[in-house]
């Protein structure tokens, strides 16, 4: 009986609907006008009459008559919109959607409506926005059906499908009407079967709790195909859970790769145990912190490229303060790996307290930038931004790395020096100078590594402490001297990672990994991809 | 026999110095309880528990030595051994508390009441009995050196690789430890020790003694590491620190002498670790980050690397500057600490030891060349 009179009402609705082409759209405003007089009755077939308009902007009023939002202003009858705005309500002129100033609820009177009347307005609503010119809405609002199986909307639908021109919306809208179908229980199996059919192939969450509804309520054939159905979204979503998992590893491995990539470097090529690596990765994401404080300062317009502007700097940074350190410290231990080992612990030591007397020790807040927000749907696959970025920028900076090493003297020279020192030198290399530099280059790209880092982790001096140990395990996983291998080695782990964690949980899952690689270093001690040569020894 | 063996190793200089650790081991204690309170040369209680607490240290810097210095293996994962030992200890100490923790629980400890155990863990039976955690202290670390000695030196695993597997190890122990589900009282580690082999944990005699015992277990791991490092299987130790190629072309299995130091390595890291956990009340997996284990390399490297006096002398005045600056001017400490890393290892290769000996020597030469 409560279902039966909307219903009805809504048959009356679709008819005039189905009229709406031919006959002429009423002016919005005495549709509205109609709206707001005479009583109940008059009041129903006025938002029958909104309805039939198609005019979308329509919209927003009937939507606040249902909500009780919508007045009637008594100095001048004007039709308002009113929201409550601390103890007075702001006013929205409703035809022509300006704003009206305030007033208070005494100056006002309400348009009433009951319970019926806000089915009626639900229904109309949802006829004019499957209705709308607007693609984007008569999308939304074919999604938003589909979620909620509202079998009033049925005949509202079956019109807007038929109507409907995008092949996009029309399958959303066939697969609201499916799920409708499906959620009425008298509907004919065949109907049923070509329903159960279709929602099969939308394939997501919801499908499959639509179908584990059908297959429990109803028996036979219908059972059957809802039973084989949700079974076959199930396998498909555990594919698609795989796939979110293999993505969370690359995410995670990228960011192994970005913090490791530079310690590949000079542990690579200069044999030299940085410890202090992850400090430079955490001057880098203070130097994006400071960038970010003048910006908000100075030219808050500019913060969207602030982590751009913080690139170089943080390059620069990093990398000058890496020269100064192999000047100073580094250049007296060539050939003492463990006592560098030694030494750049203490430096890090030393990096850690000189930041945490600057800044202090309390976490840095690090803005992201508008399009480093939010997420979107690729199939089932949910996909931030912040981290697509991440990897995209540590591919580039592989990439940029490798076309470094390979296309430019100072990367000839560095290969040189990497594969044999006493030779480069005998040729006529500056060794020391190559050294300089290349540790500059590591420490640099460690800066650069800060820059992404400070998006996904807390600012703070302990930053570079968290990926030190991590950075070791991918460069002697994936090969001293051999970048491919870093990047292999960091996209493997990062995978594995992501895979143990949902069975073992996130702390145990590390360990495991941990353990492999101790496993692994047994089995292969030069990595995975070793170099070879009598230089190796 | 064994007498023999024992005695080859010492050096005039060692006998002096074994000697002296156990002076410190007798005299501060003593001073403490036997003098009354207004003496000027009484120790006060807190400066017993330190000199306890230096002397753990010390033996664990002595271990460090044993493998850095005399083998070349730089481990930095020293202190999960030392922190293996202690937790054996602290299980035993938990254990004894007995009915008198906050749940009043005879089996179970409070922390396992808190987490909702019903049982105890397997692996915490015997706990309660003090001779079966003794050998535990020393096997338990042992094993686990065993295990990854026998596999590292095996597939000849060296150098910077080496140091990098033993911090993993560390790193790996570190959160496996703080996890609740190890049974080992997650994050909190354990505290609120009651009583060791019935005697209170608290009172100053078992301080005094506590202290003592850990400067007799230095005494004898100098003595020990002194007859090894003095022995032929010394003198093959440290030919394989320094060709360690060239001693396995000829003949020798270097890798049973690896493993062999650092096995005994982690014993003695371990029982000083068991020593250290009553006299400080409390063994948390804070003890396992590799920060510590590189640490008690630095205290080797200050006191002097592959001597034996070195270490312990390195452990003294390292944390004798730790607990002063920490108290006196936290800010500097870690920059202090950063500096002597950095000062070490460029100016001081040979340590504090080494510049004694160099600055002997300097003298010597010199008053001979006045004699001539």
């Amino acid at each position: 009986m409560l279902l039966r009179r909307p219903f009805s009402v809504l048959l009356s609705v679709l008819a005039s609907l189905a009229l709406a082409g031919t006959a002429l759209a009423a002016d919005l405003a005495a549709l509205v006008g109609n709206l707001t007089s005479g009583g109940l009755g008059e009041r129903e077939a006025a938002i029958t009459a909104l309805a039939t308009s198609g005019d979308e902007r329509a919209v927003p009023i009937l939507e606040a008559l249902g909500a009780g939002q919508l007045y009637i202003r008594n100095s001048d009858k004007l039709v308002v919109i009113g929201k409550v705005d601390g103890n007075k309500l702001a006013l929205t002129e409703a035809i022509s959607a300006k704003p009206a100033g305030s007033a208070v609820e005494a100056d006002l009177e309400r348009v009433r409506v009951n319970n019926r009347l806000r089915g009626t307005i639900e229904a109309a609503v949802g006829s004019l926005t499957l209705m709308s010119p607007n693609a984007r809405t008569r999308l939304n609002a074919a999604d938003a059906l589909f979620k909620r199986r509202d079998a009033t909307a049925l005949a509202a639908l079956d019109l807007a499908l038929a109507a409907e021109k995008d092949p996009r919306i029309k399958r959303v809208m066939s697969e609201a009407r499916a799920a409708i179908v499906l959620a009425t229980a008298d509907s004919p199996p065949t109907q049923k079967l070509a329903a159960i059919a279709l929602v099969r192939e939308r394939g997501d969450r919801d499908s499959l709790g639509i179908l584990k509804i059908v297959a429990a309520a109803s028996d036979g054939e219908v059972k059957t195909a809802a039973t084989a159905g949700a079974d076959s979204i199930e396998q498909a979503l555990a594919a698609w859970q795989m796939a979110q998992n293999v993505w969370y590893g690359i995410s995670l491995g990228s960011v192994l790769l970005l913090a490791a990539i530079g310690l590949a470097i000079t542990f690579g090529t200069m044999g030299v145990i940085n410890m202090a690596h992850g400090e430079m990765v955490m001057l880098g994401a203070y130097t994006t912190f400071v960038v970010q404080e003048v910006i908000r300062t100075s030219a808050p317009h500019l913060f969207d490229v602030s982590l751009l502007i913080a690139l170089p700097l943080a390059f620069v940074v990093s990398g000058a303060i890496g020269i100064l350190i192999e000047r100073t410290i580094i250049r007296f231990l060539y050939g003492r790996p463990l006592d560098t080992l030694l030494a750049t612990w203490g430096l890090s030591l030393v990096l850690q307290q000189a930041v945490r007397s600057i800044f202090g020790s309390s976490n840095r807040e690090v803005g992201a930038p508008s399009w480093m927000s939010g997420a979107f749907q690729l199939g089932q696959l949910n996909i931030t931004y912040g981290r697509l970025w991440i990897v995209v920028f540590a591919l580039i900076v592989f990439a940029s790395l490798i076309l470094l090493l390979r296309k430019t003297p100072l990367g000839l020279y560095m290969r040189a020096v990497t594969q044999n020192r006493p030779m480069a030198a005998a040729v006529g290399i500056r060794t020391p100078r190559v050294d300089a530099l290349t540790f500059g280059l590591g420490s640099g790209i460690a800066g650069l590594a800060g820059v992404a880092l400070s998006q996904i982790d807390n600012v703070s001096p302990n930053l570079g402490q968290g990926y030190i140990i991590d950075s070791f395990m991918v460069v002697v996983f994936g090969g001293v001297g051999n970048l491919f291998g870093t990047l292999i080695g960091a996209l493997t782990l990062g995978v594995v990672n992501k895979f143990l964690e949902p069975y073992a949980g996130a702390v145990l899952g590390k360990i495991l990994v941990l353990v492999f690689i101790i496993m692994f270093i047994q089995r292969r001690p030069r990595g995975l991809f070793a170099l070879k040569g009598r230089s190796v020894e | 026999m064994i007498t023999r063996f024992l005695w080859q190793g010492m050096t005039r200089n060692l006998r002096l110095f074994v000697l002296l650790v156990l002076a410190v081991g007798i005299l501060v204690p003593l001073s403490n309880l036997l003098l009354p309170p207004d003496s000027a040369f009484r120790m006060p209680s807190w400066a017993v528990q330190l000199v306890g607490k230096y002397l753990c240290y010390a033996s664990l810097a002595l271990a460090v030595d044993l493998v850095w210095g005399f083998c070349g293996i730089l481990t930095l994962g020293h202190a999960a051994f030392f922190a293996l030992g202690g937790y054996c200890m602290g299980m035993y100490l938990m254990r004894q508390i007995g009915t008198r923790g906050v749940y009043g629980n005879p089996i179970l400890p409070d922390f396992m009441v808190f987490l909702n155990y019903k049982e105890l863990p397997w692996f915490w039976h015997g706990f309660d009995s003090f001779w079966f955690a003794a050998p535990m202290i020393v096997l338990v670390p042992s094993v686990l050196a065993l295990a990854l000695g026998w596999f590292a030196f095996r597939s000849r695993v060296t150098g910077v690789y080496l140091s990098i597997i033993t911090q993993a190890m560390t790193f790996a122990l570190l959160l496996a430890f703080f996890r609740n589900d190890m049974g080992l009282g997650g994050n909190n580690g354990m505290t609120d020790f009651k009583d060791i082999l019935g005697y209170s944990v608290q009172s100053d005699t078992t301080r005094a003694v506590l202290c003592f015992v850990s400067a007799l277990a230095l005494a004898i791991f100098l003595v020990i590491s002194a007859a090894i490092v003095g022995s032929r299987f010394g003198k093959a130790l440290t030919a394989v620190r320094d060709a360690e190629s060239r001693m396995r072309f000829l003949g020798y299995r270097v890798e049973r002498y690896k493993l062999f130091v650092f096995v005994l390595s982690a014993a003695m890291a371990g029982i000083a670790g068991a020593l250290y956990v009553p006299q400080v009340g409390i063994i948390n997996p804070g003890e396992f980050s590799p920060g510590n284990s590189i640490e008690a390399v630095l205290w080797v490297a200050v006191g002097g690397r592959g001597t034996l006096i070195g270490p312990v002398i390195g452990a003294f005045i390292v944390n004798f500057g730790k607990t002063y600056l920490t108290g006196a001017l936290p800010e500097v400490w870690l920059f202090a600490l950063g500096a002597l890393f950095i000062v070490v290892t460029l100016l001081l290769p040979k340590g504090v030891v080494g510049l004694w000996t160099q600055v002997m020597n300097r003298s010597r030469e010199r008053r001979a060349r006045a004699a001539a």
